[in-house]
């Protein structure tokens, strides 16, 4: 019904680079147009035909009132002039009989816009939910090569274009064909020679609308991508602010801005102006038609040609203008439904990306002793074991300790470049092992095979003699505590950081892991004290007491073995010798992987790993390494002895 | 507020006036073109004069042809004022934005800032555009339409006086009651795109703690929450069609039957007729259309309020009125400072600083997590004005200087230091634009950044990721350094700059500093001991306050903290060989 369409504020609220720049038009719109009618059809399908009969009752009910003027006219106005004494019961009794038909009319479509709001927006929330949860099983290297603002932005950006179409565009365009198909019906039966003046009309006003339709369409697209690009370098300038103050760049990020944003100006001019035109283009191509219409339907009556009376050409000129608005009105919506396939289709790609391969079986469940036999028990007993159903059916239980053995490891991030040679150490129960090498030399990519986060080229790796590859993923990390150099917190108060460890630890045990990692002191200072609410980027704490909330939280999940990745880098040395002694209750009787670049926090392990370019060149204790006098020794002593 | 935005409308204020204009003139004669049909029918048409059809059909083609070419300009008008209206708002607040001191931005937090420059933008320019066309279109339709009405027939324009109101209030009741779900589901649309932003960001932690299937969760209750609304205010909406269509097809019978009436009469003709029925379209469509508007408005006001927000902060740092071009000497000197970060707070993260280096001097400084020491470097470039006393360079209070004068002379590496993405030498030209290729070089050599460099396939042209995200933080921090020092500067700020960076390559870092550039005042902060031993002097901070400064055998000496801080490095581990 509307000219003007009007469009909804955007929802985005993240990061708008990416988007449709990247995707462009989309590979398989008709794909993915199925893949989404698919999604509505699934869970609605008895909504969906009460929609369409809701869409084609209020469609026809549009046609009928506009073809009732002539039965208004024809049949009851002009035969009431003729009578002396007018008498209106007919016109009334008819007049009834409309208004029932419009009712229905309205109650049509009262009753299809309802329920499709309930299908789109569940479509929706199908798709957003499942497009999460998706990406919760991907494994670790997908983030590794995705952008996080281009994953983001399916969640704003496309999600967005998505909510337009399945919410207006996809009524729109049924209603728009329905009341088409409806008008073409009624004016061939109403007269067929003014029908095909209307064709050769319609036919120039669809070659029209394809053309400026498309320009807009065209424009649009370049207005995405550089919409795009000027957002993506305010975010970097804006994010970098404050080296941009520190190096007076101030001037020179206006200037590459303003080329940005001028381009991206032009792009949305026009992108506009193609799609405001086309309304008032519509409208007096219409206004034409109608003249048209009036002068062959005028001549045609006045010599008396193929029957046509006033009534009937009234009729034609009145459904003739119900044309113009649905055909406007589809060319817009194919805009946006473009749009939004492209934007679909990213949100698929996402949906598609495989997931996190995990053949595991050994189970890790809550254990104790019977008579010396180790049993799963329902309870808490701080006893883990592992269970292990082998192929012939028998079960056996092997208590989880912390002993991770590597054979002969070989991996890399890519085929081509093979990160770790060879790497063989093992680790036993309650043992520290700490691993000192130069960035890059593959300190943190061991650590991350133990947790499974990248699976092994070559080699293999035992884990309380059971090769992790058998262990289920989820059990398997759940037994080792990571603390990592970015300390990851999420929005909410610090008592619910702390507890991600463990989601049911009760406040006490919160407390209590608190004390272990220093943080207790700081967090008490805190107006709000464990109710502190904090965001995940979190500017209200300082990086150092961000780091010691991250290994409260791994101290509360308690498990028995303990990876480090430069955990303490970001705290003092004076802060971390209070911490180290929390650390060291931590560490008591678990096994611990821990890297550092300060040689000071790995000097008491247990066995020392040097590693250079992937292999393990030294390992020994501190002792032993320095008395050995080589790479570590240097290490250790070049750092006080170099100037 | 709007005075405000409005401020950015400038060069574009033409089209922006313009557009309204044609807006109307084509609204006359959209409205004029139904009349101009209604004699077509009546004089023409249903007596058969054919000369008629053809004398009022050129007239329409005339009307038509002026309307189309009035509504042509007033989109292409309504495009550039619009377009450019958000590109002004987007200039005006980068600008902005680059003025603002430290302090101005720790107060809006990048990421808010960012959305102001994004998305509100987008939603205020589609709202100025809606504004400039359809703001103007509908009430002028509605009078315009009521007018030509009535010129047909006084008597039945009563039905649309009584149907009017009856619209207008439903209207006005579903949008009031849509508007506090639409705010509430904005705001939980940003605690959705928070939920995902922390699982990309936090995703090792996630599944280390195994923890998928309690973010499923955290993200389903948001996104039910989000359904819940949505399909609560989008069913609320729902119902605009429904008592629209209610409306006109009411108006239609109305006048059926009134218009037959007077029609038989003889008081109206039946062209007039028809022509009522159109006017009943426009007059109700409009009358929508302003309540849509309402809702749009409405709806980017809180975007406006952002932007405005940013447009009328003051950056709290500013160039003096005459200032100081040239910086003598890297000398530095603490006038009994005083610093709160918060301007009203009475805590003082920084407590009576005195302190007095000399100019080529290297300083190292070491303290506790929150003692206080990124602040402390940070007043010398002036990136944060000192709540009392003075701050001096060179012999000068820092706010006597250009700002560009006084950062220039003051390189400073910034703890959390951002590459950006661009090739290495884009990057290391952010410290000189005119930098050869040999001055980088030994910029890169001194960092002991040459080597990694000189490793890659495509050198000094290596590409460099957003954040410096293909390069490892070891590698980062010495590129920042290189770029630091391409600035030539009197004092040589390092803000725990090599903390990733290995203890040997730290060390011939400030081996190349001493050789190389001995005339430049060094101030090194650090966690480890061995950074700092080797300085001229050292500053042990200790919670915002001066707890020792000299040398490091005076402070092995006399100073308890750096005793500990020094023993738990460096003696433990001689004790174990």
């Amino acid at each position: 019904m509307s000219k003007e369409s009007t469009k909804m504020p955007s929802m985005g609220r993240g990061r708008h680079a990416g988007g449709f720049g990247k995707g462009g038009r989309g590979k398989d719109p008709k794909g993915t147009m199925k893949r989404l009618l698919g999604y509505m059809w699934k869970d609605h399908k008895i909504q969906l035909f009460i929609v369409a009969a809701g869409i084609l009752l209020s469609s026809v009910t549009g046609v009928i009132a506009s073809l009732f003027l002539q039965t208004l006219i024809d049949d009851y106005i002009i035969p009431l002039m003729q009578q002396a004494t007018p008498d209106y019961t007919a016109l009334l009794q008819t007049l009834l009989k409309m208004a029932c038909i419009y009712l229905a009319g309205v109650l049509g479509t009262l009753c299809y816009s309802r329920i499709m709001v309930r299908i789109s927006q569940g479509v929706l929330k199908e798709i957003r939910d499942e497009m999460f949860s998706h990406m919760q099983e991907l494994p670790i290297r997908y983030f590794d090569t995705h952008e996080a603002g281009d994953i983001m932005s399916r969640y704003t950006n496309d999600a967005d274009t998505l909510r337009q179409m399945l919410g207006q565009s996809i009524g729109q365009v049924l209603t728009s064909a329905i009341t088409i198909v409806s008008v073409i019906v009624a004016m061939l039966t109403t007269s067929l020679p003014l029908s095909a003046v209307v064709a050769v009309s319609v036919f120039f006003m669809l070659k029209v609308t394809g053309k400026v339709a498309g320009k807009s369409g065209e424009y649009f697209m370049k207005q995405q991508a550089s919409l795009g690009a000027a957002n993506g370098y305010i975010e970097e300038m804006i994010n970098g602010q404050k080296v941009v103050k520190v190096f007076n760049y101030e001037e020179r990020s206006k200037e590459a801005f303003d080329r940005l944003n001028e381009e991206l100006c032009s792009n949305a001019t026009n992108a506009h102006r193609f799609a405001n035109i086309l309304g008032p283009i519509m409208n007096n191509l219409g206004n034409l038609q109608y003249v048209i219409i009036a002068i062959v339907g005028g001549i045609l009556a006045s010599f008396g040609i193929a029957g046509i009376t006033v009534g009937m050409i009234a009729t034609f000129l009145q459904l003739s203008k119900s044309f113009t608005n649905p055909i406007s009105q589809i060319s817009q919506q194919l805009n946006s439904i473009v749009m939004a396939l492209a934007g679909a289709e990213r949100i698929f790609e996402l949906m598609d990306e495989p997931v996190e391969q995990d053949q595991g079986y050994v189970k890790l469940v809550r254990a104790k002793y019977v008579d010396g036999e180790l049993t799963e028990c329902p309870e808490r007993t701080g006893t883990w074991a592992w269970k292990h159903q082998h192929g012939d059916g028998s079960l056996t239980y092997t208590k989880m300790a912390g002993d991770v053995r590597f054979y002969d490891v070989d991996f890399g991030y890519n085929p081509d470049k093979i990160v770790l040679h060879n790497v063989s150490l093992y680790a036993k129960p309650g043992q520290k092992i700490a691993f000192v090498g130069a960035t890059g030399a593959g300190k943190t990519t061991i650590t991350n095979l133990i947790n499974r986060f990248y699976d092994l080229d070559d080699g293999k790796i035992r884990y309380d003699d059971i090769n992790i590859n058998k262990i289920r993923k989820s059990d398997l990390r759940r037994s080792l505590g990571m603390v990592l150099q970015d300390t990851n917190l999420f929005t909410g108060t610090i008592r619910e950081n702390i507890r991600y460890g463990k989601l049911d630890a009760t406040d006490a045990e919160v407390i209590e892991a608190a004390k272990i990692a220093n943080a207790h002191d700081f967090i008490e200072m805190l107006p709000e004290g464990y109710d502190t609410v904090i965001t995940g980027n979190g500017s209200e704490l300082s990086q150092g007491q961000r780091q010691l909330l991250s290994i409260a939280r791994a101290a509360i999940s308690n498990p028995p073995v303990m990876i480090l990745d430069e955990a303490t880098s970001s705290i003092d040395t004076r802060t971390e010798a209070i911490v180290q002694k929390g650390m060291d209750q931590l560490m008591e009787g678990r096994t611990v992987f821990v890297i550092a670049h300060r040689l000071s926090t790995v000097r008491n392990a247990d066995a020392i790993m040097v590693l250079e370019q992937g292999h393990i060149i030294e390992r020994g204790t501190h002792a032993e390494l320095i008395a050995q006098k080589g790479k570590y020794y240097q290490l250790y002593t070049g750092a006080f002895e170099l100037e | 507020m709007l005075k405000n935005l409005m401020g950015s409308v400038r060069e574009y204020k033409t089209p922006s006036l313009l557009a309204p204009l044609c807006v109307i003139l084509e609204v006359f004669l959209e409205v004029l073109i139904p009349y101009l049909m209604a004699s077509l029918i009546d004089k023409g048409i249903s007596v058969g004069d054919m000369d008629f059809v053809i004398k009022y059909g050129i007239i329409l083609v005339a009307a038509a042809m002026a309307s189309l070419f009035f509504g042509v300009l007033a989109g292409n008008f309504a495009a550039s004022a619009s377009a450019g209206f958000a590109k002004n708002l987007r200039k005006d607040m980068f600008y902005k934005v680059q003025n603002f001191s430290f302090y101005n931005i720790d107060r809006f937090s990048a990421s808010s800032l960012v959305t102001r420059l994004t998305t509100d933008v987008t939603n205020v320019q589609n709202a100025y555009q809606m504004v400039i066309r359809i703001a103007v279109r509908a009430p002028i339709m509605l009078v315009s339409a009521l007018l030509m009405a009535s010129r047909i027939s006084p008597r039945l324009t009563i039905v649309y006086l009584v149907i009017i109101p009856i619209l207008g209030f439903a209207l006005y009741y579903i949008m009031s009651h849509a508007h506090p779900i639409f705010k509430r589901v904005f705001k939980t649309y940003d605690k959705l795109n928070n939920v995902v932003q922390e699982n990309l960001h936090g995703i090792r932690v996630v599944k280390s703690f195994v923890r998928e299937d309690f973010e499923k969760k955290k993200f389903e209750d948001i996104s039910g929450d989000i359904y819940n609304d949505f399909t609560r205010v989008e069913k609320l909406i729902a119902f605009n069609g429904p008592v629209m269509q209610f409306c006109v097809y009411l108006c239609m019978l109305l006048i059926s039957w009134f218009g037959a009436h007077l029609i038989v009469a003889g008081d109206m003709t039946t062209g007039q007729l028809t022509s009522m029925f159109t006017y009943t379209m426009q007059i109700l469509m409009s009358l929508m259309m302003l309540s849509m508007i309402f809702v749009l408005i409405v709806i980017s006001r809180a975007g406006m309020e952002r932007i405005t927000e940013v447009l009328i902060e003051v950056p709290d740092i500013a160039d003096p009125d005459a200032p100081l071009m040239e910086v003598p000497d890297g000398s530095i000197e603490f006038d009994h400072v005083l610093f709160s970060y918060a301007k009203n707070e009475k805590k003082s993260v920084l407590k009576d600083i005195h302190l007095s280096i000399h100019s080529g001097e290297t300083i190292g400084i070491i303290g506790g997590t929150g003692s206080a020491k990124s602040t402390l470097v940070q007043l010398i470039p002036r990136l944060y004005d000192v709540t009392e006393g003075s701050v001096r360079v060179g012999g000068h209070d820092v706010r006597e200087y250009d700002l560009q004068v006084l950062r220039d002379a003051v390189s400073m590496v910034l703890q959390k230091n951002v590459l950006f993405s661009g090739s290495i030498k884009d990057n290391l030209r952010w410290g000189n634009p005119n930098a050869t290729d040999e001055e980088m070089q030994h910029a890169c050599r001194l960092a002991q950044a040459d080597e990694f460099i000189q490793t890659f396939p495509d050198k000094y042209d290596t590409h460099i990721e957003q954040g410096g995200s293909n390069v490892s933080g070891g590698q980062r921090q010495r590129l920042c350094i290189a770029r630091a020092l391409l600035k030539k500067p009197a004092i040589l700020i390092l803000d725990d700059s090599t903390s990733a960076v290995d203890t040997k390559t730290d060390a011939m870092i400030r081996d190349a500093f001493a050789k190389e550039i001995p005339d430049t005042t060094k101030l090194i902060i650090a966690q480890r001991i061995s950074s700092v031993q080797n300085a001229d002097r050292i500053i042990v901070l200790d919670n915002g306050a001066v707890s020792a400064f000299g040398t490091h055998e005076e402070l092995l000496a006399s100073n308890p903290i750096y005793q500990e801080v020094y023993y738990s490095q460096v003696k433990e581990g001689d004790q174990n060989e």
